[in-house]
């Protein structure tokens, strides 16, 4: 590998999510690792080779780790490729991203595994980092080889999209995965209860003449799969929650001690039920937008630390599947290049500090993962984002890189955009 | 030998309940019997006594060695296979029971898929009963020919170190083997998948190890269980491949355990799912040795069983 250029990023606004410390200075990168911080890091102070980067200002921090994307990769490449997904990380100012296991062929087998880890080492924007599923075929019926899974890359085990009904299973698959300190991700979704539901179950969705899916859907998974961590001991990450009963079952089990965390999806941060209107298939989303109620409990108690992470839900869907009559169209949203910007409307509503806007989008969920990703500090990793979180600007999905335009911030005014990115010390975006 | 002590049972129900020296009682006679299942002569001990052998489960070897442990000391033998009829287990049992009992045999085999079967007959016959397998719960004579196994290579039994490995939830070899040793004095680790391990088993005074490379590390003794892979896969553990990678015990991992490991298993082993034929078939391997084992120590129960019965 050629040698990397040192680099230097002056006057900027430090800040360090693991520690919520914020300090004007400089970084220095050399190696793919950040070499040196602060005010002693000035243009005099740096290596005469080094790349000086004047940041005026604007914030530098470490890129976003994001714990929940469709790569499209192998067998949905008509929704997105690794490649693009790359390409649409690096514009997002995302450097870590962790690929769902709902591929095709399934990421159930080690040699899937180990194309994904080739194709994007190949690629070599952003870091990607497969989940392989917990489940054979993600039918949830027989754990997967998570012995061999782990060994050949497989970073968390989930089962994508498709909740694990059967309690037994679940439990084995637990227990199973405490042998290999895996962790154990679930989006977790009572199927049955959930039922024709295609939003949130209450006034609204009367009025539209929508079927309905109560919050318990979501909830009494949720209960279940925790009860099933203290009993199996092993670590558990609820992908996303939505709703307050979730959060209630979450607490209690963080104050028991267990090794359980969640996340939170940006768009159920951002938006609620009524934003879905005049039947926008964009937002139709699961777990779906909930009442601005909830919304504003996840905020809360996203800023508490009760949630522990926020993920874009990156779900690429192209015009077949999405143009569609509301209950026909298909879940999901792309989210990867409005990630930041979204979340920083949280911050400018008062709502929630910088710093722990970027705890929850890349020390916690590096932290989960196990990655070193995610601090600001010497020694570590030289993932690095600087943005202005002011800068405004309009979402046009025709600028967008990624394969498919489904976003639910179409048009939206927006404050706040990376401008470099930086992953183990190269430069992938200026 | 000598024995200041005899075994004193009506029964052979279990490990369970035996005092150290019943154990030692059985296995020095069972050290008798070892030279006669060699010799034409054979013992009349039970000469005009009548053997039963009930299966509700199908069983080649064990049953094959109950035959010959028998017709060695002179019983007569019958040979019943109950076919394993999925409805109405509890009456079928007590009902074939009570039947048996009428024709006054002196001594019943039981082997019954269910936990608690055996007891459960012998509550209903006036024979002894001697436990052949009951589900998941107790094997004595497999954990008694092990520990003479053991005791012929090793001279003791106190103080060694013991890996019983693989499925130790639905074994009933661990679960006597597990009494057997500690009560005579050995450091018993139980090795496998968690999922395969019994919740509590801890408290049965074992160590519990779910990555078999510690659980062999220093192993005097490495005790290898069949994986009943065809209700496993999916459930238990996701594959054969991945088990095997695992927990299947192969020269590699074996070099873990310590340098005079020997290794044992009750068989019908399974070639390259629990253990690597390299192994099984190696120079440290005591697999046939147990078989031979296994009709001293069925004979020795037999007799043990004969002298506490009323005169024929």
């Amino acid at each position: 590998m050629p040698q990397m250029r040192p680099v230097a990023f002056l006057n900027a606004r430090l800040i360090d999510p693991a520690s919520g410390v914020e300090t004007a200075g400089g970084a220095l990168v050399i190696d793919g690792l950040i070499r040196d911080l602060g005010a002693g890091v000035t243009a005099a102070a740096s290596p005469t080779d080094a790349l000086a980067i004047d940041c005026a200002g604007d914030v530098l921090a470490p890129g976003l780790v994001d714990m929940r994307v469709f790569v499209g990769e192998p067998g949905q490449e008509h929704r997105e490729t690794i490649a693009t997904a790359s390409a649409a990380a690096a514009a997002g100012g995302v450097t870590t991203i962790v690929a769902t296991p709902d591929a095709r062929p399934v990421v159930d087998d080690p040699a899937v595994v180990d194309f994904l880890l080739r194709r994007a080492r190949d690629i070599g924007l952003v870091r990607l980092l497969p989940a392989a599923a917990l489940t054979k075929r993600l039918q949830g019926e027989e754990i997967a080889e998570i012995g061999l899974l782990k060994e050949a890359g497989a970073i968390a085990f989930g089962n994508g999209a498709r909740s694990i009904a059967n309690s037994q299973v679940m439990r084995r698959a637990m227990t199973y995965a405490r042998d290999y300190d895996a962790l154990v991700m679930h989006l977790p979704k009572d199927d049955a209860l959930a039922g024709e539901g295609v939003m949130n179950e209450g006034e609204l969705a009367t009025r539209l003449g929508l079927p309905g899916s109560p919050r318990e859907a979501e909830a009494v998974i949720v209960d279940r799969d925790l009860r099933l961590a203290a009993l199996t001991r092993s670590r558990y990450h609820a992908e996303m929650v939505s709703t307050t009963l979730s959060l209630e079952a979450i607490r209690r089990a963080k104050e028991a001690g267990l090794a359980v965390s969640c996340g939170v999806g940006i768009n159920h941060l951002t938006l609620n039920e009524s934003d879905i209107g005049d039947y926008r298939s964009y937002l139709k989303l699961s777990p779906p937008l909930r009442r601005e109620e909830e919304r504003s409990a996840l905020v809360e108690a996203l800023a508490e630390g009760l949630i522990d992470v926020i993920v874009s839900d990156h779900d690429p869907q192209d015009v077949e599947t999405k143009r569609l009559p509301f209950a026909d169209a298909a879940d999901g949203s792309i989210g990867l290049e409005t990630l930041l910007s979204a979340g920083l409307r949280l911050v400018a509503a008062d709502r929630l500090s910088l710093p722990s806007l970027l705890a929850a989008l890349s020390y916690r969920p590096a932290k989960i993962l196990g990655l070193p990703q995610g601090r600001l500090a010497r020694g570590a990793p030289a993932d690095l984002i600087r943005f202005d979180p002011h800068e405004p600007w309009v979402v046009d999905p025709t600028r967008f890189l990624s394969r498919c335009r489904n976003t639910p911030f179409d048009e939206a005014k927006m404050e706040g955009r990376v401008k470099t990115v930086m992953v183990a010390g190269a430069i992938v975006k200026d | 030998m000598a024995n200041s002590f005899a075994f004193g049972g009506r029964h052979l129900l279990g490990i369970e309940g035996l005092a150290p020296l019943e154990i030692v009682a059985l296995l020095d006679l069972a050290e008798n019997s070892i030279g006669l299942t060699r010799q034409a002569d054979r013992k009349g001990t039970l000469r005009g006594r009548t053997q039963v052998n009930l299966f509700f489960e199908a069983s080649t070897r064990t049953q094959a060695s109950f035959e010959l442990a028998g017709k060695r000391l002179g019983a007569d033998v019958m040979n019943m296979s109950v076919a394993n009829s999925s409805v109405k287990k509890g009456e079928t049992l007590i009902d074939t029971a009570v039947t048996l009992n009428a024709m006054r045999p002196d001594v019943i085999i039981v082997r019954h898929p269910r936990a608690g079967a055996v007891h459960l007959l012998a509550r209903k016959v006036d024979c002894a009963v001697v436990n052949a397998g009951d589900g998941a719960h107790e094997h004595p004579t497999q954990a008694l020919l092990d520990a003479l196994t053991i005791r012929r290579r090793k001279g003791v039994i106190a103080g060694l170190t013991v890996a019983i490995c693989g499925d130790v939830a639905h074994s009933r070899v661990a679960r006597s083997n597990i009494l057997l040793l500690s009560a005579l004095g050995a450091r018993v680790r139980v090795v496998g998948p968690s999922t395969l391990l019994p919740g509590g088993i801890e408290r049965l005074g074992v160590e519990r190890h779910s990555d078999m490379r510690s659980g062999l590390k220093g192993a005097d003794i490495v005790m290898m269980l069949r994986l009943q892979h065809e209700r496993m896969q999916g459930a238990y553990v996701p594959s054969l491949r991945e088990y095997f990678h695992f927990h299947g015990l192969d020269l590699d991992k074996l070099a873990l355990a310590a340098p005079d490991a020997l290794v044992m298993h009750p068989g019908p082993i399974n070639r390259g799912v629990e253990i690597d034929s390299a192994v099984a078939d190696g120079p440290r391997s005591l697999i046939n040795e147990q078989v031979e084992m296994g009709v001293a120590v069925r004979m020795a129960v037999l007799e043990a069983l004969a002298r506490n019965m009323p005169a024929g």
